[in-house]
């Protein structure tokens, strides 16, 4: 393990941060929020691999001519972009859930919940 | 290493920060934060287009998002017990991929593979079609239909949305709108 791979090594320990969140904490809110961590962990991932040292963001200036000057890659921006829309999607429909379950029960607490359930079957 | 390496560590201890916040305000607080430096990360990346995406949706539209649950549910998250398995779940799945992006390229390597594929192709596409934001030539053209696909999946989660919360003034008092009917059962 080199510390020239620093960015992988932070996109990881973000991604296990999120992930622990979501698995470790019985709160619904905290777990979007992990949820969301995670998410912001991949896109570091795929945005620091398109960085090129000595590289600009890649919008071509008004007087260019040609291929002097060297842009960072586009493609990894694209998709991210795609990926930051589709997960705020994917955050308000998980909320809302979360809005439907606390009317239902009166909790926002997974093992409340399951407990709760249980109940009801025995 | 660049600034950007000081600013991953403190990313990293912000995310332990909300892991460690009780208080659900709190930590919806400081995951704006969280979205905000994030997205000054991607300028200094050179990822303008994300950043300010990052910027309007993560530190705004989720928070507010996150804010409204919150008013709507409980501020307080209540006090679990500690669990071994999922910081070992977590800590052997992060040493398996630090293992495993060992041979990736070094921090921006410009001999590395991905920028000598479709890239250089893009970038003098969009020079010859006299746009200058290169990101917007591939999402509309390149990449058009991953963007159609995108927005068919925001539109299912806005429909989703509706649906879930839609009948919400009716649900809240059902004993009333459950009253009528029992009578009208009865008449009949």
């Amino acid at each position: 393990m080199s510390l020239d791979q620093w960015h992988h090594i932070g996109s990881i320990a973000l991604l296990c941060t999120g992930l622990y969140i979501v698995i470790s904490r019985d709160n619904l809110v905290k777990k979007m929020m992990g949820l969301n961590i995670f998410q912001v962990a991949v896109i570091f991932f795929y945005v620091t691999m398109g960085k090129v040292t000595g590289g600009t963001a890649p919008i071509i200036p008004a007087d260019a001519h040609g291929h002097e000057v060297l842009y960072s890659n586009p493609i990894p921006h694209v998709l991210m972009l795609t990926a930051i829309v589709v997960g705020v999607a994917t955050t308000a429909l998980g909320l809302s859930l979360i809005v439907r379950i606390q009317e239902a029960y009166g909790t926002a607490e997974e093992d409340e919940i399951v407990r709760l359930d249980l109940e009801e079957i025995g | 290493m660049p600034i950007e390496a000081l600013l991953f560590v403190l990313l990293v201890v912000l995310a332990l920060a909300i892991a460690h916040m009780r208080d659900l305000f709190a930590a919806a607080m400081l995951f704006s934060i969280f979205s905000l430096l994030s997205a000054g990360m991607f300028t200094l990346m050179d990822a303008v287009d994300v950043a300010f995406t990052e910027a309007a949706v993560g530190a705004g539209i989720s928070t507010v998002l996150i804010l409204g649950t919150l008013a709507l549910t409980s501020n307080e998250e209540r006090n679990g017990p500690f669990r071994l398995t999922p910081l070992l779940v977590c800590l052997g799945l992060g040493a398996t991929l630090i293992y495993g992006t060992r041979d990736l390229p070094v921090y921006g390597d410009p001999g590395a593979v991905v920028h000598h594929h479709v890239a250089p192709e893009y970038i003098e596409g969009s020079h010859n079609i006299h746009i200058p934001n290169v990101v917007t030539t591939v999402l509309a053209s390149y990449r058009g239909y991953d963007t159609f696909g995108e927005t068919t999946v925001v539109f299912t989660a806005g429909l989703g949305v509706l649906l879930l919360l839609g009948g919400a003034a009716r649900r809240r008092d059902p004993e009333e709108e459950a009253a009528p009917q029992a009578t009208s059962e009865v008449t009949s």
